[in-house]
């Protein structure tokens, strides 16, 4: 109850329920590292065969075949496309029609005042634009974007996220949450942190063969990314 | 390693598409960031400092325009649709090669346009940008520019949607607003890449706001693929559409020269033959000037200059229908109007547009041409001036003869044709010089994402982590390939 009114109603909103649903300064996370697009595509089978619910996956570009390894569903997207798409079209013949039949008639040639072969162009482009709003859009609130703030962003490890690390997060409101760093260590991770409420990252599992990294012993807050790379 | 074994993707049994020893996922990231992240070199600056000293030309001319009005221009009966609609025409064509190479080719799965789809992009936009200043300015009363939008003006009359220069105003500013959809929503990815680098609060701020808290989630990937794709393919019939539209400005006024079927497809494929021609001139430039030599190889283009040969030869073959329609139509003024364009006072022009469009993209022939850097710069500058002139022929040649012979006349430039003219360059290159130093030129995700060891195709789908596969698939040798050899894992 030590939300505040507004983020409580916000949380019940549909589309916030898969990303607020707990009280962020009790959530925690886990953060597995993978070295290959192979190993995430993997990690991600045992994790949806072990039955876990809230946890993702991250890659520096599209990773084909984790949709899938994932249990993903397909995008929706095409949905507000075609539905902005059919407005946009519609708008744009409704708006023509109106101001040339209605509002301004102008006779011209003796044509119909709804001459509507002539406003097929703007029907068209209108059309387009709406269809592309729609894809922008769509993809935005789907994707829950744009999103300033994320416990994820506490890891610096989690930096190399963009650039050529691969990783799957588990937040403690899985079912499997308790057994979830063992599943994620089985499946290779050549590192597991995990992230506190309160910004804290600890490293609680590193794997073998890492050859790479931060070599002091407590490597929570050791700078990782661009450095250690030659 | 042999260089002939290292250069075959060894996924896609196929010409590498990024060489070099380094092409790893970080190695294309240090690659990419290098020019946002470093202090630029010294060409950088000059080149900016030269586009900033035209778009000051820019603004000044304009400036002048809108206090004197358009006597400035050379434009006057019985020419009244002067250089601006010829710069107009000119800048959108080039911003067509833009959106070919990031949506028509990457719904033909043309993996190679990774590399420089976004340059590609960004300069669609800047040229987009660079063509609405002329409609914007050209009756010298900018103030009423709002009588060009779906509004009543103050006299309470409303534009005529039966007009294609209104159906103009919708296609090329849709364009220009879907592009930067299409251009921005790419570029999230990077933006992130930026954000997570940076090493001043500023940057990490300023690029963070814009990668809007981008997570790299499947989650995102999901929805991004799907719009990127739909957006691909509403950007596809959009690109042929505006420059079909643009034609009609032209093709649908009873002027002989102008009044042909013909227009839509052949200003289509011009538009997309002079944007290729500026990709070409800039990515020659930028991949030396930026060090991207492993990223935009001569397989690049080899391949865009198979286009600017396919789009080429399709100019020259309109050309060719024109004057066979004029000819084989019997209408007398018809032909005389091509006739006039070949061998008039304005035949200089004509054989200045053919042997730039036409005869100087026949060297593609030879693949030694289409890999030789300076061939392929010296014949990209010579088809952009060629498509210049070839808006010129058109939009002068076809006015220039007036009904009457009485008003018949010639139209020459003015000081303030050319200062615009010149200046719009200005205005182009500097938004370039802006946009490759503070932004990543080149797609990074996408790039990665073409890599062999992005693909997990050799995993079956019972795979489990107990038991490890490796990563890339095993290698399928086909004949008449050298067979790749494993590089070791990519880390």
């Amino acid at each position: 109850m030590s939300q505040p009114l507004l983020s409580r109603l916000l949380s019940r909103l549909p589309w916030a329920k898969g990303g607020d649903a707990t009280d962020p300064a009790e959530l925690r996370l886990l953060l597995a590292e993978y070295e290959s697009p192979g190993a995430l595509i993997l990690a991600a089978r045992k994790m949806r065969d072990a039955g876990c619910t809230r946890w993702d996956a991250h890659s520096p570009f599209p990773v084909h075949g984790l949709e899938k390894a994932m249990g993903l569903k397909s995008s929706m997207v095409p949905l507000f496309v075609l539905v902005l798409g059919l407005g946009g079209a519609a708008a744009g013949m409704a708006l023509q029609w109106w101001v040339s039949a209605v509002e301004y008639p102008l006779l011209v040639s003796g044509k119909p005042m709804f001459s509507w072969p002539a406003f097929v162009p703007i029907t068209f482009e209108c059309g387009v634009l709406g269809g592309a709003l729609g894809a922008v859009f769509g993809f935005l609130g789907l994707a829950r974007l744009p999103r300033h703030h994320h416990p994820l962003f506490a890891s610096q490890r989690f930096e190399r996220m963009s650039d050529d690390r691969f990783f799957l997060s588990v937040e403690s409101d899985d079912p499997h949450w308790d057994r979830a760093a063992d599943l994620l260590a089985e499946a290779g991770a050549s590192r597991i942190e995990e992230i506190g409420g309160d910004g804290s990252v600890k490293e609680v599992h590193r794997g073998s063969g890492i050859t790479s990294g931060p070599t002091s012993g407590t490597a929570a807050d050791t700078a990782p990314g661009t450095s250690e790379e030659a | 390693m042999a260089r002939a074994v290292a250069d075959i993707d060894p996924v896609e049994h196929r010409p590498a598409l990024v060489t070099g020893d380094d092409a790893s996922f970080h190695g294309i990231t240090e690659t990419v960031v290098a020019p946002v992240e470093w202090k630029p070199p010294l060409g950088w600056y000059l080149t900016f400092a030269v586009s900033l000293a035209f778009l000051g030309l820019f603004g000044v001319s304009i400036a002048w325009l809108i206090w004197e009005g358009v006597g400035v221009w050379g434009n006057n009966q019985p020419v009244g649709w002067g250089w601006p609609i010829v710069n107009f025409v000119f800048w959108v064509g080039i911003g067509h090669a833009g959106t070919l190479i990031s949506a028509v080719l990457f719904l033909f799965r043309q993996k190679w346009r990774t590399s420089i789809n976004r340059a590609a992009e960004a300069m669609t936009l800047f040229a987009v940008a660079c063509a609405l200043t002329f409609p914007g300015i050209h009756t010298g009363r900018p103030w009423v520019d709002y009588w060009m939008l779906p509004a009543p003006n103050q006299m309470s009359m409303w534009p005529q949607f039966r007009s294609p220069l209104m159906w103009d105003v919708f296609a090329v500013s849709i364009y220009g607003l879907v592009s930067l959809l299409f251009w921005y929503v790419g570029l999230i990815p990077d933006l992130a890449t930026l954000r997570d680098r940076a090493t001043s609060r500023v940057r990490q701020v300023a690029y963070g706001i814009f990668a809007l808290g981008w997570r790299g989630s499947m989650r995102h990937w999901l929805h991004y693929e799907k719009a990127y794709l739909l957006l691909a393919g509403l950007a596809t019939p959009l690109v042929l559409s505006v420059h079909s539209v643009v034609s009609f400005d032209f093709a649908v006024s009873q002027l002989p020269g102008w009044h042909t079927t013909i227009f839509p497809p052949y200003f289509v494929a011009g538009a997309i033959f002079s944007g290729m021609a500026m990709v070409i001139t800039l990515m020659v430039i930028c991949r030396v000037v930026f060090k991207l030599t492993n990223l935009i190889t001569p397989l690049h283009f080899d391949r865009m200059a198979k286009l600017i040969l396919l789009t080429g030869t399709i100019v020259g073959y309109a050309y060719a229908t024109e004057f066979f329609v004029a000819w084989y139509s019997g209408n007398p003024f018809e032909l005389f109007a091509f006739t006039n364009r070949a061998m008039g006072p304005y035949a200089w022009a004509y054989w200045i547009m053919v042997s730039c469009n036409v005869l100087s993209p026949q060297v593609f022939w030879f693949k030694k041409a289409r890999t030789s850097i300076p061939v392929l710069f010296v014949v990209s500058i010579l088809v952009n001036i060629g498509m210049w002139f070839e808006r010129f022929v058109i939009v002068v040649t076809s006015l220039h003869r007036d009904f009457l012979p009485s008003s018949w006349g010639y139209f020459r430039p003015s000081f303030w044709d050319i200062a615009t003219f010149l200046g719009s360059f200005g205005l182009f290159f500097t938004l370039f010089c802006l946009f490759v130093r503070y932004l990543p030129m080149v797609a990074m995700s996408e790039v990665k994402g073409v890599l062999p060891q992005a693909h997990a195709h050799g995993l079956p789908p019972d795979a489990t982590p107990e038991k490890p596969i490796a990563d890339e698939a095993p290698p399928r040798p086909r004949p008449g390939l050298a067979r790749p050899e494993p590089e070791g894992s990519p880390s």
